[in-house]
C-alpha cells in the first residue's frame, strides 16, 4: 500500500464519498426513473438531450439550481433550511462504511453493521422536521407519517441484519464480505457461499424494509403525490428540492451497494477462483475491479427497488404498520432463532 | 326541502359538534383541512373541507362553484343547433354523450325522429365516448392510489378511442356532430372495420387493467370495505350511473328507457355489485366498458342503410313547449329539461349532470373515514368538473 499524506487521504475520500453519492443517484435515476419507467409504460422517456436523453439529468440539475429558494413566510426558516441537508448527511455517513475493494474503502471498523444502522436513522429526523417547519398542513401529515414508518420498518431491517451478523460472527462489514467468498458450501467453493442462500428470509425483509425506509411505492405514504401533494418536500423548491432529490436515489443505491455487501458477497469473487485465502493475498486489481462488480449489483438490487415502485399501488398507514409490526417483525424474530440454532448445531 | 341559508345553518352546526365532539375525549385540537380548490386528487377544481381528527376524518363538505361557466343562461342565448358547442364541455371525457339527451329532447318538442342508421351511430358514438370517458377513469384510479403505470395504459388505448372520434366527426373532444333530426354526416370508408379491431384492443385494455390492478392485493386492500354506501342511502342522494348500480340497484336509463336509440337492438348486460363499496364501484365501471365494447361491435354488425338525417326546416324553431330527457351517460343520469317558448332558442335550460349529485353523498360517506381514504373514495365516486360546475 502506498502511504499518503494524511491530507491527501482526507481529500481522496471526501472525492471518493461524492462520487459513491453521486454516481449511483444519477445512474438510478437515469437507468431507472427515466428510462425503465418510460418503458414499462410504453413511451419513450427523454430523448433530446444527448444520445438516448443521457445528458437529460443536468438539464434537470440546471433547472433546479436555477429555481429559486422560497421559504413559507409563516416557516421556521433556519430548520427549514437545514432540513434537506440532514438527509443527504445521513446518505454520506452510511457510504462511508461500505467497502469497495480489499483497500479501497472509506472506514473499516468493527461496528459496520452497527454503525450503518444507527446513521440510517438520522434521515428521519431530517424529514420530521422538513415536515414540521413547513408550517403546511399538509407537509406535517407527511412528516409525521414518514417518522411513523421509518421507525416501524427500522426494526424489521435491524433484526434480518442479525441474522447475517449471527452467521458471520461479526459486525465488521469488510470481514462480512472475506467470509461469504472464502466460504464453501458442503466443501463446494465454486461460489463462495454468499449469505442469501441461508439468509433468503432476511433478504426479503431487508429488501421490504429497505423500499419503506426509502418511503418507495408501495410504502410512500409520507409522500403519496395524489394525496399529501408531495408530503414532506411540499413547500421545498429550487436546489434545497434537488437535495431531497438526491439524498432519495442516493440511499437508495448506497441501500442497494449494503444490501450486497450484506447478501450478495458484496465486491469480492469467490477466492477460490484465484487461489486467495486471506486478504493480502488478493490481488491488487481487485481495487479497481471491486467497485465495478459492487455498482452492477447496485444496478441490479435497485432496479428491483424502483420496479416494485413502477408497479404496484400505496398501502394505507395503518396497513403498513400492520404489516411491520404483524408479519416482518415475527418473521425476522424467527429467523434469528433459526440461524442461531443452525450456527449451534453446525 | 330546506333552504340556502338553512343547509350554511346545519353545517356550521354540524361543524361546531365536531369541534365538541373532538374536545371531548381528549383535549386534542382539531385541524380544517382544505382538499383542494388546487389539489392532484380533485382533478380539476373541487374544494373539500374536511375537519380531522389526527388523520380521521370527522366532517366534510364539498365546496363546489370554482368552475362555474353558467351554461344554463348562456344556453338562453343561443339558438338550438349552436347549444350542442357548448354542452359538450360538460362532461368533457364524454363529450358527444352531453350531446344526444339535449338533442332528444328538441327532436321530442319538433316531434320527429331520427332516421334509424342516425340513431345507430348516435348509439355507437355514445358508447365510444363512455368508452373514452371510463378507461380514462381506470387509470386514473391508479395514480390516485400510487400507482403510476396504468395511466399510461389507459391514454395509450384512449387514444384509438379518440381517433375513431375524430375520424367520424372532426372532433377529438368536442365532437359537435349531433343535429336535431340526425347527425351532420355520414361515417367515413373503413371506419366500422377499424372500429371493430379498436373494441378488441380495448377489451385487452380491460384485462390488462385488471390484472395489474384488480387482482393486485394491495389495491383491493385499500378499497374493499371502504366508503361503503348501502342502496337506500344511495337512492337518497340521488346517485346514479356506476355509483348506484355499484350499491346492487338494478337501474340503467338505456334499458330501462324506450328511447329513439338503439340500445334495445343489441344484447347487453346491465352491471351490478352488491357490496357497495369503492371496489364494486370501480369494478362495475370495468365491466361496463366491456359491454360497451360489445354494444358496439353488435351496432357496427346490424348498422342499416338509409339516410342519416331526417326532413327538418333550415331554419330551426322548436314549437312551444317543455320536454325532458335524461340518458345513461358514462358519469350517470345527464338530463335536460328544455323550455321553449317556440323561438329560434330554448327559453330555459335545466341542466341535470350526474356528478354533481354523486357528489352530494361526499359528507355521509367520509364521515369517520382516514385521509388516504378520502382520495380513494373521490376517486371511485369519479366525478368530472365540469360536470358539477356547469
Amino acid at each position: 500500500m502506498i502511504a499518503l499524506a494524511y491530507w491527501v487521504q482526507s481529500l481522496l475520500r471526501v472525492l471518493g464519498g461524492t462520487v459513491a453519492v453521486l454516481l449511483p443517484a444519477g445512474t438510478i435515476v437515469y437507468l431507472f426513473l427515466f428510462k425503465m419507467m418510460s418503458f414499462m409504460q410504453s413511451r419513450l422517456g427523454p430523448m433530446e438531450a444527448g444520445p438516448y436523453g443521457s445528458l437529460q439529468l443536468f438539464a434537470e440539475v440546471g433547472k433546479w439550481l436555477q429555481k429559486e429558494d422560497i421559504a413559507p413566510e409563516r416557516a421556521d426558516k433556519r430548520i427549514f433550511r437545514i432540513a434537506p441537508l440532514l438527509v443527504l448527511v445521513s446518505t454520506f455517513l452510511l457510504v462511508a462504511v461500505v467497502p469497495f475493494g480489499p483497500d479501497a474503502y472509506f472506514t473499516n471498523f468493527d461496528a459496520g453493521v452497527f454503525y450503518m444502522l444507527a446513521v440510517s436513522s438520522v434521515s428521519t429526523l431530517g424529514i420530521l422536521i422538513a415536515g414540521w417547519s413547513s408550517a403546511n398542513k399538509y407537509s406535517l401529515l407527511g412528516g409525521l407519517r414518514a417518522a411513523g414508518q421509518l421507525i416501524a420498518y427500522e426494526l424489521p431491517m435491524v433484526l434480518s441484519v442479525l441474522g447475517v451478523v449471527i452467521q458471520a460472527g461479526t459486525m465488521n462489514l469488510q470481514s462480512i464480505v472475506m467470509q461469504q467468498n472464502a466460504g464453501s458450501i458442503f466443501g463446494w467453493d465454486g461460489i463462495g457461499n454468499p449469505f442469501i442462500l441461508t439468509q433468503f428470509v432476511g433478504f426479503l425483509i431487508f429488501m421490504i424494509s429497505v423500499q419503506a425506509e426509502l418511503t418507495q411505492t408501495p410504502f410512500d405514504m409520507p409522500i403519496a403525490e395524489s394525496e399529501l401533494v408531495s408530503g414532506y418536500m411540499t413547500e421545498y423548491s429550487g436546489f434545497r428540492f434537488l437535495i431531497f432529490f438526491i439524498a432519495e436515489f442516493a440511499t437508495a443505491g448506497v441501500f442497494a451497494l449494503i444490501a450486497s455487501v450484506l447478501f450478495l458477497g458484496g465486491w469480492g469473487i469467490p477466492f477460490s477462483w484465484f487461489g486467495w485465502d486471506s486478504v493480502g493475498s488478493i490481488d491488487n486489481w481487485m481495487n479497481v475491479g471491486g467497485p465495478l462488480i459492487m455498482v452492477t449489483k447496485m444496478v441490479v438490487l435497485s432496479g428491483i427497488i424502483m420496479w416494485v415502485r413502477f408497479s404496484y399501488p400505496r398501502m394505507r398507514e395503518d396497513q403498513l404498520q400492520r404489516f411491520a409490526w404483524k408479519v416482518l417483525v415475527p418473521l425476522s424474530l424467527l429467523n434469528i432463532m433459526a440461524t442461531a440454532i443452525l450456527k449451534v448445531v453446525f | 326541502m330546506t333552504d340556502l341559508a338553512d343547509r350554511q345553518k346545519l353545517s356550521y352546526i354540524a361543524a361546531q359538534a365536531a369541534d365538541a365532539r373532538l374536545n371531548v375525549e381528549l383535549e386534542t385540537e382539531g385541524m380544517t383541512l382544505n382538499i383542494g380548490p388546487q389539489h392532484p386528487a380533485t382533478h380539476g377544481t373541487l374544494r373539500i373541507i374536511v375537519r380531522l381528527d389526527g388523520e380521521q376524518v370527522v366532517w366534510a363538505e364539498p365546496s363546489a362553484g370554482y368552475m362555474h361557466r353558467g351554461y344554463e343562461k348562456l344556453t338562453e342565448v343561443r339558438t338550438f343547433p349552436q347549444v350542442t358547442a357548448l354542452i359538450n364541455r360538460i362532461d368533457w371525457l364524454g363529450s358527444f354523450a352531453n350531446e344526444v339527451p339535449f338533442i332528444l329532447a328538441a327532436e321530442k318538442l319538433m316531434e320527429i325522429e331520427a332516421p334509424p342508421r342516425a340513431q345507430y351511430i348516435r348509439t355507437i358514438l355514445f358508447e365510444l365516448s363512455r368508452i373514452a370517458n371510463v378507461s380514462l377513469f381506470l387509470g386514473d384510479l391508479g395514480v390516485q392510489l400510487g400507482a403510476v403505470t396504468p395511466v399510461f395504459f389507459a391514454f395509450r388505448d384512449r387514444e384509438y378511442v379518440l381517433n375513431l372520434i375524430e375520424a367520424a366527426t372532426g372532433g377529438r373532444f368536442h365532437p359537435n356532430f349531433d343535429r336535431i333530426g340526425g347527425l351532420k354526416d355520414d361515417l367515413p370508408a373503413g371506419w366500422l372495420a377499424e372500429t371493430k379491431q379498436v373494441m378488441k384492443r380495448l377489451r385487452g385494455f380491460c384485462d390488462e387493467i385488471e390484472d395489474l390492478l384488480f387482482g393486485n392485493e394491495i389495491f383491493q386492500s385499500r378499497l374493499r370495505g371502504i366508503g361503503v354506501i348501502p342502496a337506500d342511502v344511495a337512492k337518497q342522494y340521488g346517485l346514479s350511473g356506476a355509483n348506484l348500480r355499484a350499491s346492487g340497484v338494478d337501474w340503467d336509463l338505456r334499458r330501462d328507457q324506450n328511447l329513439p336509440m338503439a340500445w334495445d337492438k343489441a344484447d347487453w348486460k346491465v352491471i351490478t355489485h352488491p357490496d357497495g363499496d369503492s371496489f364494486a364501484r370501480c369494478w362495475v365501471r370495468l365491466q361496463e366498458v366491456r359491454e360497451s365494447t360489445k354494444i358496439v361491435d353488435q351496432l357496427c354488425d346490424s348498422l342499416p342503410s338509409g339516410p342519416i338525417m331526417a326532413k327538418v326546416p333550415r331554419i330551426i324553431k322548436v314549437p312551444e313547449g317543455e320536454a325532458w330527457v335524461s340518458t345513461e351517460n358514462p358519469l350517470g343520469e345527464m338530463g335536460y329539461y328544455v323550455v321553449s317558448k317556440g323561438d329560434l332558442g330554448p327559453f330555459r335550460v335545466k341542466i341535470r349532470s350526474a356528478s354533481f349529485n354523486n357528489i352530494s353523498i361526499v359528507p355521509w360517506v367520509l364521515r369517520g373515514v382516514y385521509v388516504p381514504d378520502v382520495i380513494s373514495i373521490l376517486a371511485s365516486l369519479y366525478f368530472i368538473l365540469g360536470d358539477i360546475d356547469r
